[in-house]
């Protein structure tokens, strides 16, 4: 618990808000208040508050769903009750400092925190309607719909053609694998350059090509979603440059969920933008969450607007 | 393969039905049973081997105990006993301390301390790495062909050159590459910010590896030399070779000189021994030598782990 | 104080210089003074002159890939299920226990061999009968010998694998046993390779369990039945140690020593070198 006048709220109290300090450039402390309902900080301080509703979209449209998310591991929470949309075939991006429970929140969309001990949610997040953490939810095949490409290029120590062909195979695909090899590296963007090698191991590329393999090895099962955790944090700037723009194609068949550190990232390359950040009690919770374009040039919250404006994180 | 294309949207049952599966994968249960039987396995057969030893063994304390501990070897089985095997033993080890230590030791500290890395020191190490591999009897051929034939006049003139002398530092040469590996890799572990340390100001080589790289590696050093110890203990094929096999120890009117010189058992070829007669009361002394001799296994290299623990937390 | 160090590290590679020629020159004498045909004759009975080789590496071999056959899938099994599937509270209490198992001495080996595999094991499975000591029982010996061994190096190099591989393998949805057969072993695998191999050739080398459980102290006909007696090269080499104060019997029998011994140190040598290309930072378990 915090010391001082500041409260925690837990959610089967009732909400007195949590506030928290920022002091500005600009003269006096000024309070500000993030709420855990956005509605209770339009009549608490409208203005200063600035706590917009994430963004709804049609039904039709959504394809994640979270209400009121929290992940916990052992009795520490890392993300405080997240509730918000994720459209299909766009990219929508989830930025915050670091430490803010962002990869957390993303490995939770495909149950990859199953596999740490003592990891557990609570609330729900519904893919398509259905909550993948029901009862009778095998969560292989929520991975083999909702893919992810990670922080680091781990490639197989297979070669360039058996990575891309292992989830395939492992999944039992009859038909050409060739042709799926082939299919997957194009659409990586990774083709021309590995075509004629495609015997040589994975491990033998450079940075920017080992991220596009893993991007083609994650495409090659022919997932629903894309999720991508600071894909280009370990990649120099024009191989980050590739695959940004590798992202605004692949949005055409799949939804693309990406965590990112860097705003100016999120900004060239997503179409809608959320804001997280770490709260008092060391969980990350949502402050904001627009399109892009909006979250950029007018963020509706103060937080938002001193993150991208770098006074923070 | 995963079948809801994105660009199109998708009901909730569809979706449902497809990723709920069955939670049993069969064959991966019976997989992960066939792995944790290979292991419980393992740990069935050593429970089996002990219970075994004790049941046939534990007789012969019952019925003599310390007298067991302290007879000699004997042609009546109710009379043999483990006495002259435990001192034979004992000096074994302390031979090949005093052997096998100080060489071992000082040659890890060279190529550790002192070697630079050249092809010579590469060969070095490369060399002592494949001995680690050879075949303990291997070494008793050649303590039978140096220490019992060639150097007969110094190891027991009386004896043929098989004495215990002879035994001990055949063993010891079995340990050796052992005691070489353990040790160098105590002193890796070393911190280089400890030598710099020392370095800067201004100590000798010799002076900063006596003062503070091996009393830094030492709970290292002397884990690996105890476990060592445990491993020479347990071995017979070496002793087999340079005659420990069929001796008695004299007894201690002898000096220190003669008994080296003379011939030995140990615990290990005493039960070897015993084990190679088909009467019963020979294998219950054999079993009975066999608990004597896991235990004190046991309670050495649990030395060297409670010794490896505790020194580890100082630091 | 350099100079003492140096030296004591020259010593080490004195004695490799010393087997080598220790043995070398009585084999050599073996060699240069045998008929040929004393080396094909049907049995090794070394002081009747008959010194077959097929027959103790025949011996050998049986008994070591006996063990193998025991030892592969035991020692594979444990590691695997170390490494992937064990929680570190479980393998906190398992490791210790493989050690334990790993300090037992073969001479106890070889007594458990003899009082209890034979009789429980062999007699029930070799039909026809079988003497006491056989082939089988040791092997099996041989194998639990060598298990931890293997389960030890096996296990350093699979726990090596990042987990990133791992992680990834999960990610594309494949299952544990998937992940682990197909990405984890595969990654691992030169380790598990030398650990093959350095086993074999402990296997190989192991003296006191055929010493005591396999028969053939006299000397042994060629023969490949486990479920008869056999002899190897390091018990054939205890037999001609023991038996009286001087090595009599043929005047060959104390040179054939060493020969076999050259064998011997022959086969460990190429197998222990041949480990060493697979190894490339796997730990080395004495």
């Amino acid at each position: 618990m915090p010391e001082g006048g500041r409260q925690l709220t837990v959610k089967d109290q009732t909400t007195a808000p949590v506030e928290a300090e920022q002091a500005t450039d600009e003269g006096p402390t000024i309070r500000l208040m993030a709420t855990e309902t956005y509605d209770e900080a339009e009549q608490i301080a409208p203005a200063a508050a600035g706590g917009a509703e994430p963004i709804v979209f049609a039904d039709s449209e959504v394809v994640f769903e979270l209400d009121e998310l929290s992940c916990y591991y052992d009795a520490f929470r890392a993300v405080r009750e997240i509730s918000l949309q994720v459209p299909r075939n766009k990219v929508t991006a989830l930025i915050g400092p670091s430490g803010c429970g962002k990869s957390t929140l993303l490995r939770s969309f495909n149950r990859m925190n199953d596999l740490i001990d003592g990891a557990r949610i609570t609330g729900a997040i519904r893919y398509h309607g259905v909550d993948l953490y029901a009862d009778g939810v095998d969560p292989v095949e929520v991975r083999r719909r909702i893919g992810m490409v990670f922080q680091k290029p781990n490639p197989f120590p297979k070669s360039i053609y058996d990575n891309v062909a292992f989830g395939p195979r492992v999944a039992g695909y009859k038909g050409s694998m060739d042709e799926l090899v082939e299919r997957s590296l194009r659409r990586a963007a990774i083709w021309d350059e590995v075509k004629d090698k495609l015997k040589e191991p994975g491990t033998a590329l450079s940075g920017g090509q080992q991220q596009r393999l893993c991007i083609a090895r994650a495409i090659a099962i022919e997932p629903d979603v894309i999720l991508m955790d600071e894909p280009c944090s370990a990649l120099d700037p024009i191989a980050t440059l590739k695959i940004e723009e590798l992202m605004r194609e692949l949005k055409e068949n799949y939804t693309i969920v990406i965590v990112t550190h860097n705003m100016q990232q999120a900004a060239r390359a997503s179409d809608y933008t959320a804001f997280l950040t770490m709260g008092e009690d060391r969980a990350g919770y949502l402050v904001e969450m627009a399109s892009t374009q909006q979250l950029f040039t007018s963020p509706e919250n103060r937080l938002t607007e001193d993150y991208i404006t770098g006074r923070f994180g | 393969m995963a079948d809801l294309a994105a660009s199109s949207a998708v009901s909730a049952e569809i979706v449902r039905e497809r990723i709920s599966g069955r939670r049993t994968d069969v064959g991966g249960r019976i997989f992960e049973a066939f792995l944790l039987f290979a292991l419980l396995a393992s740990l069935g057969i050593l429970i089996t081997l002990l219970v075994d030893v004790l049941t046939r063994g534990i007789g012969v304390f019952i019925d003599r105990g310390l007298d067991f501990v302290t007879s000699p070897l004997s042609s009546e089985a109710s009379e043999a006993g483990i006495g002259q095997g435990l001192i034979g033993s004992l000096i074994l080890m302390l031979l090949v301390a005093a052997t096998a230590f100080p060489i071992g030791i000082g040659a890890s500290v060279y190529l550790e301390e002192y070697a630079r890395d050249t092809r010579f020191t590469r060969f070095i190490t490369a060399n002592i790495r494949n001995l680690a591999g050879v075949p303990s009897i291997v070494y008793g051929l050649l303590g039978l062909a140096v220490f019992v034939v060639a150097l007969r006049e110094i190891t027991g003139p009386d004896t043929q050159g098989r004495s215990i002398l002879s035994g001990g530092l055949t063993l010891a040469i079995v340990v050796l590459p052992i005691v070489i590996i353990t040790t160098s890799e105590a002193l890796r572990a070393v911190p280089s910010g400890i030598r710099e340390a020392a370095y800067g100001v201004g100590a000798t080589r010799w002076q900063t590896v006596r003062s503070h790289v091996i009393p830094y590696a030492a709970p290292g050093i002397l884990t690996g030399t105890i476990l060592s110890m445990a491993r020479a203990f347990g071995e017979t094929a070496p002793l087999i070779m340079v005659g420990g096999a069929v001796s008695f120890l004299a007894t201690s009117d002898r000096g220190v000189i003669e008994t080296l010189q003379g011939k030995y058992t140990t615990l290990p070829t005493s039960i070897y021994q015993w084990v190679q007669e088909p009467q019963r009361d020979f294998i219950e002394l054999s079993a009975a030598g066999i608990i004597a001799l896991l235990v004190t296994i046991l309670l050495v290299n649990g030395l060297a782990i409670i010794l490896r623990n505790r020194y580890a937390r100082r630091w | 104080m350099r100079l003492l160090f140096l030296s004591a590290a020259t010593l080490s590679v004195v004695i490799t210089a010393l087997i080598i020629l220790a043995i070398i020159g009585e084999a050599w004498n073996f060699i240069s003074q045998v008929d040929l045909p004393a080396l094909w004759s049907g049995g090794w009975f070394p002081r009747r002159g008959m010194f077959d080789v097929p027959t103790i590496l025949a011996g050998t071999f049986v008994i070591a890939g006996i063990g193998m056959i025991v030892a592969v899938p035991l020692g594979l099994g444990a590691a695997i299920y170390l490494a992937e599937y064990a929680s570190p509270r479980t393998r906190g209490w398992l490791k210790p226990i493989l050690e334990i198992l790993a300090s037992v001495p073969s001479i106890v080996l070889g007594y458990f061999a003899l009082q209890w595999i034979s009789p429980n094991v062999i007699q029930n499975v070799c039909v026809g009968g079988s003497s006491n000591f056989n082939m089988g029982a040791a092997g099996i010996a041989v194998g639990i010998l060598v298990t931890p061994l293997i389960a030890s190096i096996a296990e350093d190099a699979m726990y090596a694998v990042p987990r990133s591989l791992r992680e990834a393998s999960y990610g594309l949805g494949a299952r544990k046993r998937t992940t682990s057969l197909r990405i984890v072993v595969p990654a691992a695998i030169s380790g598990i390779v030398a650990a093959l191999i350095i086993g074999f050739s402990r296997a190989i080398g192991e003296t006191m369990i055929v010493a005591i459980a396999a028969g053939g102290t006299g000397g042994s006909v060629f023969s490949v039945n486990p479920c008869g007696q056999g002899q190897t090269m390091t018990a054939a080499m205890t037999a001609l140690a023991t038996g009286s104060d001087q090595v009599r019997g043929s005047d060959l029998a104390y040179p054939s020593l060493f020969f076999v011994g050259l064998l011997l140190f022959a086969f460990t040598l190429a197998l222990n070198v041949i480990s060493e290309r697979f190894v490339r930072s796997v730990r080395l378990k004495y």
